[in-house]
């Protein structure tokens, strides 16, 4: 029986399992949406398509699994770009459909057309318009398996108005195969023993776990490996999650933002054995200082992000995991004739001499409340059992550096491209995937009002998400760098002028709290909390607090500002 | 910064060279030329580009080609013992008293004169950048009033050896 192509899209979707799908309809979609109610796949409707695809997103970072989006043509389909060089920075399996104009109107400026493909070139890892409705299911499912395997991304699949009402047999195809995309999965044996001299060598080895550990699902083998050969542990902020946040070997981030105990260990380190992560130059600072003393070898599935901003001794290009899983098997022979504690024992007693000397803290010397209170007091009430979504800027320094995270997926946020507006909505989508969970995004009253319209969404989709505003009136993290480096011109960052967050949240049906005293913090988190549907946390928080340590850019990660 | 000569073969599908230039363009790498071309496959299109850039540059381009989608195989062909081509056309002032001198040129560089007019030759030529680059210095003083490049193809050589 033959079937339109709006059918066939949904039951290729039917057979990708997915349950889900976040969009917003319009002309040239309708098609799409008229078949939707027939289908097993629930579409939940944003306000904003930007809405949709960072949703997508949230629902792919929290599950492993692939996040889809669904808007029209034109506007709606340039509405998600933000979102999709998002997902491309930080390599987020999602799929996206856009509808598209009749195959006629095509080139002729039709309304609401737009070259959706020619514009999301350079930020999907690759993108599709369909031309032909037999060509439909091949390609949703090449588009499936070019967002998840390799180094995960974003894949747009436009599909004109007239290939959705067209008539073909629907047949998915049981597998992909594409003569011009094999992806490196597995790690050349050679060079994985070679690592494993190196580390026997080395007197103090530094492993720098990145957000490919999580992506790759290998946090177990990370983690095995840190505990038991006794390596402390960095991490990206991305890769938070991968190696528990709580245990003593782990040092927290490195970089701009990062811990001085990490940031001496990379200066100090004589092996850095560098795991899915791309050397960001937020990270490395200035490049040239970048561990100095060290070896450094690179696992990454993506052999562009090799041999990029650093000089690596050692490549090796693989999926994290089988190539951890092939560390994990060499090195575990070794266990009983070698004593990588003992061996160790000097340079981790230094590392975490560091982070005593040093550790992440903040002056809670005043009246007014600290954002870093804030944060620490979440981790508290959750004890870390809870996924935490950010935006961008303090807010997301703060969530990175005062919540531990202990397992994987628990940390949603824009770290590539830096997305303000990015962690509402997918704290939503997470919320979907995890209905029980407590999901909850912490925000800045900058970065809260770029998607604030999503409040609408997750009302009437009981999605009860957690919105805790670190309050400070102002756009943080720029006026943060104008005071420090623009002789305090705070130029365009006062957000004094604000709505009422508590009234924002009662008009759509949500619940607002507000916070003005250090004594509230605690118990006002509680009790919001414990509301079954989503809420607001306003919290005036010290307006002129900074991020620390900070290294500035251009410098190198020993020149850091400490508190 | 020297050039390198890169053979891409990628899969003849809309947008393919869209999507190659922009690669260089999106990182600021520079394409000297750019040709493109079916091959005997169904299918597939061989590309040749001529870039420029440092070791480093190169390898970040030959990697990037590499991950695109579309890209079956990527070769560096500086390295490699390799055939260079490019085929030219130049328009010439001719004057009478000057063409049997264009003509010997053309004579001596195996060229084909392949349209004549009352003061005009147009001259075909092909070979590699060396043998072009000489042709229209010795051309230039004449007046070239036009001229036109497919840019390089290249394949490599079967004999790697040094005979």
């Amino acid at each position: 029986m033959k079937l339109t192509g709006a059918q066939i899209l949904l039951k290729c979707l039917e057979e990708e399992g997915v349950d889900v799908m976040f969009g917003f309809p319009g002309g040239a979609v309708i098609d799409i949406y008229d078949e939707i109610p027939k289908s097993s796949v629930e579409h939940i409707l944003v306000r904003h398509e930007q809405g949709a695809i960072h949703a997508a997103d949230g629902y792919a970072r929290a599950t492993g699994r692939v996040g889809v989006c669904l808007v029209t043509s034109g506007p709606g389909a340039t509405n998600t770009v933000t979102g999709i060089a998002t997902a491309y920075a930080d390599s987020i399996p999602v799929v996206i459909f856009t509808g598209q104009v009749p195959r006629a109107l095509i080139g002729n400026d039709a309304f609401q057309e737009v070259d959706i493909v020619g514009i999301t070139r350079p930020c999907t890892k690759h993108n599709y318009l369909v031309q032909d409705v037999n060509d439909l299911a091949r390609t949703v499912k090449q588009a499936f398996y070019l967002a998840r395997t390799g180094r995960p991304g974003p894949v747009l699949v436009d599909l004109p108005k007239d290939i959705q009402q067209q008539l073909a047999e629907f047949k998915y195809p049981e597998e992909v195969s594409m003569r011009s995309y094999k992806p490196t999965k597995m790690p050349h044996i050679g060079q994985i023993r070679k690592v494993v001299k190196l580390l026997k060598k080395a007197k103090r080895p530094l492993i720098y776990s990145g957000g490919g550990v999580i992506t790759s699902g290998s946090h177990e083998e990370l983690t095995w490996l840190g505990k038991t050969l006794h390596i402390p542990v960095t991490s990206t902020l991305m890769g938070l999650g991968a190696f528990p946040g709580d245990d003593g070997l782990f040092l927290g981030m490195l970089g701009m933002h990062g811990t001085y105990a990490a940031n001496m260990a990379v200066n100090n380190c004589d092996l850095l054995l560098a795991v899915g992560a791309r050397f960001d130059d937020r990270v490395t600072g200035k490049v040239d200082t970048f561990a100095p003393n060290a070896t450094i070898v690179h696992i990454d599935v993506d052999p562009t992000s090799i041999q990029k901003n650093v000089s690596v001794q050692v490549p090796l290009v693989a999926d994290c995991k089988p190539a951890l899983a092939a560390l994990k098997a060499e090195t575990e022979g070794t266990l009983d004739e070698y004593d990588w504690a003992a061996d160790h024992k000097e340079w981790v007693d230094k590392v975490q001499g560091w982070a005593k000397e040093h550790p992440l803290t903040y002056k809670d010397d005043t009246e007014g409340i600290k954002p870093q209170y804030v944060v620490e007091k979440i981790y508290e009430i959750t004890k870390g059992d809870a996924i935490i979504a950010t935006e961008v800027g303090q807010n997301q320094m703060w969530a990175a550096q005062f919540y531990k995270y202990n397992r994987p997926n628990t940390l949603l946020t824009s770290g590539g491209l830096g997305t303000m507006g990015y962690g509402f909505p997918a704290a939503m989508g997470a919320q979907r995937a995890f209905p029980d969970k407590l999901v909850i995004d912490i925000a800045g009253d900058g970065s809260i009002q770029m998607c604030i319209q999503e409040m609408m969404t997750v009302v009437c989709n009981k999605l009860p998400v957690k919105i805790v505003i670190l309050n400070n009136g102002y756009l943080g993290m720029v006026r943060q760098w104008q005071e420090l480096f623009y002789e305090k011109n705070y130029c365009a960052t006062c957000m004094d002028a604000q709505p009422d967050f508590v009234k924002l949240a009662e008009a759509y049906g949500a619940a607002g709290f507000r916070v003005t005293e250090k004594k509230d913090v605690e118990k006002t988190l509680r009790e919001a909390f414990k509301v079954d549907k989503p809420v607001i946390v306003d919290i005036r928080v010290e307006k002129e607090e900074n991020v620390y340590p900070m290294v500035p850019a251009g410098a190198s990660l020993t020149e850091m500002l400490l508190v | 910064m020297s050039k390198h000569t890169l053979s891409v073969m990628v899969e003849n599908e809309p947008g393919v060279l869209s999507r190659v230039a922009g690669l260089f363009s999106g990182r600021g790498f520079n394409i000297y030329s750019l040709n493109v071309a079916p091959t005997l496959e169904k299918g597939v299109s061989l590309m040749t580009i001529v870039a420029e850039g440092d070791d480093a540059i190169v390898e970040q381009i030959v990697k990037q080609l590499r991950k695109l989608v579309p890209t079956i195989k990527v070769k560096d062909l500086t390295e490699l013992k390799s055939v260079e081509r490019e085929m030219v056309l130049l328009k010439v002032n001719a004057e009478d008293s000057k063409r049997a001198e264009i003509l010997r040129i053309v004579d001596i560089f195996r060229c084909k004169v392949v349209d004549v007019s009352v003061d005009e030759l147009t001259i075909e030529v092909t070979g590699d950048q060396g043998k072009i680059g000489a042709l229209v210095n010795l051309l230039t003083r004449f007046g070239i009033k036009e001229i036109a490049r497919t840019g390089n193809v290249a394949m490599r050589r079967s004999m790697q050896i040094d005979l």
